[in-house]
């Protein structure tokens, strides 16, 4: 019988889970349920994660595997079939500061909690926060940064959705190396958040989901 | 007759590095004058209080204060970075009024900025710095990648330098291109096939690195007498430089600038053994990293930056397997060797205090960014001396009141019984000047051990 996806994958058994996509593709399997298994499991690793269980390695690692299950199944399907999305949220390190991996993980963890997240990189000047916004109509911004001068880039990033007339339209938060409440109150954002899990309630509380 | 260097104990090497920063020498070797007596007792008075904070058997006169700052003593001077990175006598005359301003009783010396034509020179890939990928007020930043590849760690493991030389230089710096042609020396044994061995040295592209090597060396001679000049003169005028140089932890080594945070935490699923094997192999080096600056620097104070070994990175079984024994060897190691390590604890490292407390007391100094300072006395600072914990976003945007009632608080818990050095918790670049000054000043007054 075969083994579990959902199981192997969450208990991070690489090997052993390629092995039961490929098992799985063998034998014609619909790729969309083998995508969906892959899903399931990688939501259960960000659980493992909020508890306490599981830390960065695993999420780094997990999201490997799970790209390497994409990158087979995904020829295999004939039209992309999209799951529902529980909402939007922008994310993207502020001008400026090119440090990546504290919003790469809060990007992963809002993923995989299903929301659509819409990733602008890093160095982002304030005006493609507001594009973004126009364009999208999400209802939630992340604002990332490691450095103090995020602390003014923020600012700036947030007036600039304001001078925008999109204030009231979206939530902000912020997070990264140096940021507490203090930079939050100092750059007019609605919350901050200390980790990727913070981020996820947030944008929970905000958006549902 | 006085014991030999190597006869020594931890506790004796400590005790004559103290001694000669005691007696400083001029360049020539001749006891150090010092522009007045006022300077002469406050370096004095200085370096026997760091000693009695690091060796926590007595408490100091008072607690004394530290600024380490990044780039902040250049927008004080209100020029850009790239101004301080591309001067030398820029970088000279706005280190020296920082400290003549703000008088810390000690500082971290002006080597921050770095020579920006050194860096060109070399073609440096690993950072952005400011002309080149950020703006000119901005700092330099890392550009993470797997400048090691996964299927490297033999090669590492095996040999260090030729790895370092061969594979890793070349990818960070575009200029030493040619060291990827070079045998390795050990090859060089007797007369027969010798010549063969520096046959590469004759191909235009090593030819062209070791050019590069000249230059750069000679820009990087330029900065280091103008900073070293500098230190001269401001111990002159009574304030030390307590840093000897710098090292890192193993996990650090391999997980910020050879595999990167992405590689190194596959490697703890995909080749454990292997990972763990490069850090031990890394331990000695990285201990003769830390000593040989403390004899070329006359400072026994190694910085050692801790990264990845914060709060939420890892479990706390990742962190005792992978991050905590190959670090904790470097330290005994450098202690040893008469160090005394300086680890900077940056971001939150509340969980880890029960774990990096069991450390040989009175050895080392632990710079504390955010972490709940009345924890990490309670823990770690029974063996250790304690040093900062005002945040970067406490400077920036807090009053000067607001920073004063902070910094009693630190004096009153971290600074009870001694063992404990006011300070920043990061390396800060912008700040306001008015709270940096409220930290020193309240620090001298209300410091003082009744």
């Amino acid at each position: 019988m075969a083994k579990d996806l959902v199981k192997t994958l969450a208990d991070l058994k690489e090997k052993e889970a390629l092995k039961i996509v490929e098992d799985r593709l063998s034998v014609g399997e619909d790729p969309l349920k083998i995508l969906d298994d892959a899903r399931r499991a990688v939501e259960i690793v960000g659980k493992r994660f909020a508890d306490g269980e599981y830390f960065i390695p695993e999420l780094v690692y997990s999201g490997e595997v799970l790209k390497a299950i994409n990158d087979m199944v995904k020829p295999k399907i004939a039209k992309g079939g999209e799951v529902k999305r529980a909402g939007k949220v922008i994310i993207g390190t502020v001008a400026g500061d090119i440090h990546d991996i504290g919003k790469d993980i809060v990007v992963f963890m809002l993923d995989v909690n299903g929301f659509e997240v819409l990733d602008l990189g890093i160095d982002v000047p304030a005006q493609k926060f507001v594009d973004k916004i126009k364009e999208s109509g999400a209802p939630v911004v992340g604002l990332s940064g490691f450095l103090t001068l995020a602390f003014d880039s923020m600012k700036e990033t947030v007036e600039a959705i304001k001078k925008a007339g999109l204030r009231d339209k979206v939530k902000i938060m912020i997070g990264g190396g140096q940021i507490d409440d203090q930079v939050k109150s100092f750059s007019g954002a609605d919350a901050y958040g200390k980790d990727a899990m913070e981020a996820v309630k947030l944008a929970r509380g905000w958006i549902g989901g | 007759m006085e014991k030999q260097w190597h006869e020594m104990t931890a506790d004796e090497k400590q005790e004559a590095q103290f001694k000669k920063l005691l007696s400083p020498k001029d360049p020539e070797g001749n006891d150090l004058k010092f522009q007045s007596k006022e300077a002469e007792a406050n370096y004095k008075a200085s370096i026997n209080r760091i000693k009695d904070a690091v060796q926590l058997k007595k408490t100091p006169d008072r607690v004394p204060v530290a600024l380490l700052p990044s780039m902040f003593p250049f927008f004080n001077a209100g020029m850009t970075i790239q101004e301080a990175m591309y001067d030398n006598d820029k970088t000279v005359a706005a280190f020296r009024k920082f400290i003549l301003e703000y008088e810390p009783d000690m500082h971290i010396g002006a080597a921050h900025a770095g020579p920006g034509k050194f860096y060109e020179i070399l073609d440096y890939k690993l950072y952005k710095w400011p002309g080149h990928g950020v703006a000119p007020e901005h700092c330099y930043q890392c550009v993470e990648g797997e400048y090691m590849k996964a299927e490297e760690y033999d090669l590492l493991i095996t040999d260090p330098s030729f790895y370092f030389r061969n594979f890793y230089l070349p990818r960070v710096f575009g200029a030493l291109d040619g060291f990827q042609m070079l045998p390795p020396f050990t090859g060089i044994l007797e007369i027969y096939g010798l010549a063969f061995f520096f046959v590469p040295y004759a191909l235009p592209p090593v030819q062209n690195t070791y050019k590069a090597l000249f230059e750069a060396g000679a820009e990087a001679l330029k900065w280091a007498m103008a900073i070293g000049g500098l230190n001269g003169e401001l111990t002159t005028l009574g304030f030390p430089n307590i840093l000897g140089g710098f090292t890192k932890g193993p996990f650090d080594v391999i997980g910020d600038t050879l595999r990167g945070t992405r590689g190194i935490m596959l490697d703890m699923f995909r080749q454990p053994d292997k990972l763990l094997k490069a850090m031990e192999a890394l331990v000695p080096i990285m201990i003769g990293m830390g000593i040989g600056a403390m004899q070329q620097t006359g400072n026994p104070q190694i910085f050692i930056p801790l990264h990845k070994g914060a709060d939420g990175f890892l479990s706390d079984e990742q962190f005792k397997k992978f991050y905590w024994p190959t670090l904790k060897a470097v330290m005994v190691g450098l202690i040893e060797g008469g160090c005394i390590p300086f680890p900077a604890l940056e971001g939150h490292w509340g969980s880890r205090l029960k774990v990096i407390q069991d450390i040989p007391k009175g050895k080392t100094m632990w710079m504390v960014d955010q972490t709940d300072m009345a924890k990490v006395k309670e823990t770690l600072g029974k063996n250790a001396c304690l040093i900062g914990n005002v945040s970067s976003s406490m400077l920036r945007l807090a009053t000067p009141d607001e920073v004063k009632a902070y910094c009693k608080k630190l004096i009153d818990t971290a600074g009870k019984g001694g063992g404990f050095i006011m300070g920043n918790g990061a390396f800060f670049d912008e700040a306001k000047p008015e709270n940096v000054k409220a930290m020193v000043d309240f620090t001298k007054e209300y410091g003082l051990y009744k």
